[in-house]
């Protein structure tokens, strides 16, 4: 421990875990918990076959699939053989690795960032790391959880550390109380369209306020989750009540004999008073209005009152440029009104937005209602399988399906084109999930993040419409 | 790992913003259990139009910049997804270096392990070696020196101690974690004491 400086929550939780400092800032920084899935494994485990090593610690692992899994008709055989032969790779590594497995028929199977949670295996303090970017889900709990490549996959794997050089402290304040209708998505959505995408790159981001500390963990999840689309490297919320009511009882929760130590220690972990962040990023949550995304980065955002912005509006000529680029993708006009945007097809899902209360909040608007005529498929994807079970227990199946959604199995689905789900060209898409990356959900496909809630409102109107009038 | 000390040759502009792993590799290529192969879908939405076809004057398959080692690019490059199919498949395009104003950290951690080297440069020095890979101009980059040289221009950039050892060295960076097992070993008794929930019996 270093002396009485005060610490940020960040400086804290790198403290605990460093194996060996080197020159520059960098750390050999120990890794407490591993998530692994089926697309950025394959060739971690390769490597460590080809050097003939061993998993360090296979207890700090645990592996599910969900990337390219279909979320329908899961009893007939995967139609794509590559995603079948992925699959298959990651059942036979494990089994030689001798790792803990979710298989596709376990009903706790789902998405990564969604069953480290459920499983209590994500914990306050801990660092967790995973082949996926969006592994800053998990900093919900005060966990230091972030996204890694390949080679760091196996690098893991192999040594239980990671050379890493420390990023810096950003805070981001969100005071005041978020409005009815508006969600931690909403949050998150607002907090990148005021820094950029690029603003939190080299930053870890701590949230913090009032506004974060009234959000469910699952709302905490989703701000957390889409840190890295503001470019940082992980987000952070401090450990409260709440994480420590999350968490008890769950499968890999410490045991009773170790819960008060693990309690008290978890308490240790929040920003002590007067720490001093690198940037300071202060937002009013009262002023948080309903959030779409216009274009193809989720900075390209604005109020569901507002407008597609016009090139006049924006001074920098990389930024007018990508403004026209944007615009010709998604089809639509400089000064158009959000809610003239029509809506074709409707996700709900990905490891930002399937939880339960996420789910709930679709069936709050759906219930008694129908979707629009013009409305493809609007399908709702639970984030595991323990989700779906929930779910289904609070009968929130039968209003969706009455109301003309599609109730499906576990899996990343629609967030990324790579499995049977997928939007068609020109169709624009309300989604909760968190990225509208050109061609993500579909070659051509138009993706407009929003809320769970919202994107039930569009389902409903058939184009975009402001939740709060519902 | 290839070894990187210093690069010379013409470079590829391609100068767009926030660049994200889904133009430069989309996901419906990351089905692959391999490492190789993702280069002819490199910057596909880019290389190719809805039917296929090759879009006529795009830089990557362009007889001007043929040969380039070095890609000039946009702010916030590769950014988004963690997935290091990104620059495998950078790498089978021919690039040993890419110069940004600057880079998502995830992505540059990536490159690293693929003897990769990310330069950053203020936007408007990035603008001036763009113009003179237009121009099909010769650029030097010496990670030693840690310079940029383009004609009579010369300009410095910082880089990660660790990561520019690595790439000197063409080192395995596992190998040489490996060498601190004793450290690793004492770091987990330690641990293991303090809090012990994290292990499993
Ligand atoms: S739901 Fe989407 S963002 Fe999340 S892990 Fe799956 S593919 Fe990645």
């Amino acid at each position: 421990m270093s002396g009485t400086m005060p610490q940020t929550m960040y400086d804290k939780i790198w403290e605990h875990h460093v194996v060996e400092e080197r020159e520059g800032g960098v750390a050999l920084l120990y890794i407490d918990r591993h998530l692994v899935h089926e697309v950025t494994s394959p060739q971690a485990f390769d490597g460590l076959r080809a050097a003939g090593r061993k998993i360090h610690r296979p207890d700090s692992i645990i592996a599910v699939p969900d990337h390219n899994v279909p979320t329908k008709n899961r009893h007939l055989p995967n139609p794509d053989p590559m995603s079948t032969a992925q699959l298959t790779a990651l059942e036979a590594n494990v089994k030689e690795f001798g790792l803990e497995y979710i298989a596709i028929d376990d009903v706790r199977q789902g998405i990564v960032h969604v069953i480290g949670p459920e499983q209590g295996f994500t914990q306050p303090g801990v660092t967790l790391v995973c082949g996926d970017s969006h592994t800053s889900t998990h900093g919900a709990f005060g966990a230091l959880a972030f996204g890694i490549g390949t080679s760091e996959v196996e690098h893991v794997m192999a040594t239980q550390t990671l050379v890493l050089k420390k990023s810096q402290n950003m805070r981001v304040t969100v005071n005041g109380t978020l409005p009815v209708g508006c969600t931690a998505k909403d949050v998150a959505l607002a907090i990148i369209g005021k820094i950029g995408t690029g603003g939190g790159t080299g930053y870890v981001i701590e949230y913090a306020g009032s506004v974060i500390e009234g959000l469910s963990m699952e709302g905490r999840m989703t701000l957390c989750n889409m840190s890295i689309e503001a470019g940082a490297r992980a987000g952070l919320v401090a450990p409260d009540e709440k994480t420590f009511e999350y968490l008890r009882g769950k499968p890999k929760s410490p045991k009773a004999g170790q819960w008060d130590a693990a309690v008290s220690f978890w308490k240790t972990l929040g920003s002590d008073e007067g720490a001093s962040f690198d940037t300071e990023v202060v937002l009013n949550g009262d002023d948080i209005v309903p959030q779409v995304t216009w274009g193809t980065s989720p900075e390209d955002v604005a109020p569901v009152t507002g407008f597609v912005p016009e090139a006049s509006d924006i001074q920098d000529d990389h930024k007018s440029a990508s403004l026209e680029a944007a615009l010709k993708y998604m089809g639509l006009e400089q000064g158009q009104a959000i809610t003239d945007i029509p809506v074709d097809r409707v996700f709900v899902g990905s490891c930002t937005n399937s939880r339960i209360e996420d789910i709930r909040a679709v069936a709050e608007i759906a219930k008694g209602r129908k979707i629009a005529d013009r409305i493809i498929e609007a399908i709702v994807v639970p984030g595991s399988g323990l989700v779906k079970e929930q779910a289904e227990a609070e009968g929130l199946d039968k209003i969706l399906i009455d109301a003309g959604f599609e109730w499906r199995e576990p899996g990343c689905s629609m967030c990324l084109a790579m499995n049977p789900d997928k939007a068609g060209a020109g169709e624009h898409v309300a989604s909760t999930s968190n990225r509208n990356f050109v061609g993500r959900q579909g070659p051509g496909a138009r993706t407009h993040l929003v809320s769970p809630a919202m994107a039930a409102a569009a389902a409903i109107a058939g184009h975009f419409v402001d939740v709060r009038d519902f | 790992m290839e070894k990187f000390t210093q690069v010379t040759s013409i470079a590829t502009p391609y100068m767009r913003a926030n660049v994200d792993t889904d133009i430069i590799i989309p996901a419906k290529h990351l089905k692959s259990i391999k490492r190789t192969g993702f280069g002819e879908h490199a910057f596909e939405t880019v290389r190719f139009d809805a039917v296929g076809n090759r879009v006529g004057d795009n830089v990557f398959d362009s007889d001007r910049y043929k040969g380039a080692k070095i890609l000039v690019t946009g702010d916030n490059f590769g950014c988004g997804s963690s997935r290091e199919h990104a620059p495998w498949a950078i790498a089978e395009l021919g690039f040993r270096c890419i110069i940004a104003p600057s880079f998502a950290d995830i992505f540059a951690g990536n490159c690293v392990k693929n003897g990769i080297l990310t330069v950053a440069l203020p936007q408007a020095e990035v603008d001036a070696i763009a113009m003179a890979a237009e121009g099909g101009q010769d650029i030097t980059v010496n990670l030693e020196d840690q310079t940029v040289e383009v004609g009579n221009s010369k300009y410095e950039f910082d880089y990660n101690a660790a990561h520019k050892h690595m790439l000197l060295n063409g080192l395995d960076s596992i190998g040489q974690t490996l060498q601190a097992s004793a450290a690793i070993s004492a770091f987990e008794e330690k641990q293991k004491h303090m809090t012990p929930w994290l292990y499993r019996a």
